[in-house]
């Protein structure tokens, strides 16, 4: 297929003279996106960087003896280690019946998966107090079990369940609509069961696309604070992720220390970035934008 | 194997796909379900296929009711029209792929499983093709993979959804001829839905004439073409020119002309059309004493061994489509802004309402 404008080299575009604009309003604007990146993005990052070496790399090291610091990241991995994989499980549930099949309640079902990121993190803790709680609908039954979720390691899984619950069904539905059903039907009229037809068709089919939910959600899950900080009741060295902990520690005046834990999470942000980066190269090189194959 | 469709009903919505739908196609022919988008002739397919389920009615191969197995079950084999190819997996896997998923007792060896898939690739003319991917194919490539696989698992019947729509007009032409030899080399019991007429008297042993959800004509190619039941079917077996005229005791009056129409020797003074292909339309420069109808030609397109004529009525100012040969349009030396004669040579005459 002919590319429909510009020219195919190495994958990219490049516009010909008669379809960009003056080279100076091109400067303009790539200045003015470079000031901006360099002011609200690049400049924070450093200053992390800096301020947790600003008294050595030793006393930066130091800062992760804390056996505090070391609960925080163990749970913040739990966490972690617990909620990605439920949320890849029922993302490709539901990008499945989304995509594949047609069924009541179809589009009530993709308005309530984006309802996470519709309402703030704080009120998405809350319902689970609510819920769960002392004075909440289920406190008295679970304490009368002596189950504890509010104020506990469960309950901060939830929550994070629930902030992360989009990210791998919005990455997958799209991509499984425009792959339509045909070579699910051709596997099943070939005599494939429904898991054969999942493992060995549509699964090599998405799995970059998985594969991206998956980074998106697990930076996501690592970094949640806002409903996190509402069920955890910041319990030191029990119930602090890092997120928590940074902030603990920042309210204590112990800067080395806050952005020193505050650098792990920038590191897994970066990590994340570079991990999205060749997600999205692979993806691309598997199925190229239409105009481009 | 033998399909038997009795009253198959099925709608989408308010949409009436098909509607009491019978058919019956014997063990080893090759039927074409020819008609227009939204006929319902690809619905049908998939309703024999097990990918659709109809509403009512219901569906039996070689004599025992099949209308609710399982797709699995029912040992077919699917041509998609834009291939449905596995693109993760070599040409090599993707013909494999359905001996490789039947359950381990009944999976064929390693060894086996390869010398199947390198003789239908062999077949399929595609043996040095085994490790390519389907996107490094052509399209007419993709749908012979997609065929090779499809006959790997030794269906018992075949069918093929619009198998040549996405091909260009040479490749198509190939391909379906190779499709009627392979299919006298196998004689396996196959449908092919298509909405290329050319194709489906081309091909098939039967075609089954399909219009808003209802079977209008069922027969070989030679039957649909010369002797089509109703005026839908004749207009969409290729192009037709309309005469509008009376009939009265067995004769068509249309305009300076009688034509016998002895089917309709009963009617006394009805309007009736008179259906014309333009290849049996006769043109001639002068009346030679008989009663004709002039026109005066309007364009001249030469196609290939054919040349065809528009014609404007000079009586009603209508539109006339006629074909001749070469040969003959040289004999009648004819140019644009002539005066001719025409005459129909054959004609189906339908009468009665919605004329």
């Amino acid at each position: 297929m002919q590319a429909p404008s510009g020219v195919k080299t190495q994958g990219r575009i490049t516009l010909n003279r008669a379809q960009t604009e003056p080279i100076g309003v091109r400067w303009l604007l790539i200045v003015a996106a470079l000031l901006f990146l360099g002011f609200f993005l690049l400049i924070p990052l450093v200053v992390i960087f800096a301020e947790a070496l600003q008294k050595g790399f030793g006393l930066y090291l130091e800062s992760f003896k804390d056996p505090e610091a070391w609960a925080a990241i163990r749970l913040t991995l739990l966490t972690a280690a617990i909620a990605v994989p439920m949320n890849l499980v029922f993302g490709v549930a539901a990008a499945w019946a989304i995509a594949k099949f047609n069924f009541v309640g179809k589009n009530v079902l993709i308005t309530l998966i984006d309802l996470p990121f519709a309402v703030s993190p704080v009120i998405a803790g809350m319902i689970f107090v609510l819920l769960f709680g002392m004075q909440g609908w289920l406190g008295p039954w679970l304490r009368d079990h002596e189950i504890k979720i509010i104020f506990a390691v469960p309950g901060i899984v939830l929550a994070t369940i629930f902030v992360t619950f989009p990210f791998v069904a919005r990455e997958l539905i799209p991509l499984m609509q425009a792959q339509g059903i045909e070579e699910e039907e051709a596997a099943i009229v070939l005599g494939a069961s429904g898991w054969q037809t999942f493992f060995r068709i549509t699964l090599p089919n998405i799995k970059w696309g998985l594969l991206y939910g998956v980074i998106l959600s697990n930076a996501r899950a690592m970094g949640e604070f806002g409903a996190v900080s509402v069920v955890s009741g910041h319990i030191r060295g029990s119930t602090n992720t890092m997120p928590l902990h940074v902030e603990i520690l920042y309210n204590e005046y112990n800067f080395v220390a806050a952005f020193a834990v505050a650098s792990l999470l920038a590191m897994l942000a970066l990590v994340t970035l570079a991990a999205k980066r060749f997600v999205e190269w692979k993806t691309w090189r598997q199925a190229p934008p239409r105009g481009l194959e | 194997m033998s399909i038997e469709i009795r009253q198959i009903t099925k709608q989408f919505g308010d949409f009436a796909a098909l509607k009491e739908i019978n058919l019956t196609i014997a063990t080893g022919e090759l039927v074409a379900l020819l008609g227009p988008s939204g006929s319902g002739k690809t619905t049908l397919l998939r309703i024999m296929a097990g990918l659709e389920m109809p509403d009512r009615g219901e569906i039996l191969f070689h004599g025992e009711n099949a209308t609710d197995r399982s797709v699995r079950d029912r040992h077919v084999g699917f041509v998609f029209q834009h291939y449905a190819l596995f693109k993760h997996m070599t040409v090599f896997e993707n013909v494999a792929f359905g001996l490789r998923v039947r359950p381990r007792k009944q999976r064929p060896p390693e060894q086996a499983i390869r010398e199947k898939v390198r003789s239908l690739l062999q077949l399929v003319q595609l043996d040095r093709m085994e490790s390519h991917y389907p996107s490094q194919l052509s399209g007419g490539q993709r749908q012979r993979v997609a065929l090779a696989r499809a006959l790997a698992v030794e269906p018992k019947m075949l069918l093929l959804d619009e198998p040549f729509g996405a091909l260009d007009a040479k490749i198509r032409q190939e391909l379906r001829l190779w499709l009627r030899r392979l299919h006298d080399e196998l004689h396996i019991t196959s449908v092919f839905v298509t909405h290329d007429q050319e194709e489906a008297l081309e091909v098939a042993d039967r075609v089954v004439v399909m219009n808003q959800g209802r079977i209008e004509q069922v027969g070989t190619p030679a039957e649909v073409y010369d002797h089509p039941a109703n005026p839908f079917v004749y207009n969409f077996l290729g192009n037709v020119n309309l005469f509008h005229g009376r009939v009265e005791e067995g004769q068509v009056h249309i305009g300076p002309i009688q034509i016998n129409a002895p089917e309709h020797a009963a009617v006394q003074d009805a309007p009736a059309v008179a259906y014309v292909r333009p290849h049996d339309i006769e043109i001639e420069r002068s009346k030679n004493g008989q009663p004709a109808i002039a026109a005066i030609i309007k364009q001249i397109q030469p196609v290939g061994p054919i040349v065809r004529l528009q014609l404007n009525r000079q009586d009603t100012g209508q539109l006339i489509d006629a074909e001749l040969s070469r040969e003959r349009y040289r004999e009648l030396g004819l140019k644009v802004s002539e005066t001719v004669f025409i005459k129909p040579k054959h004609w189906t005459v339908y009468q009665g309402e919605g004329i």
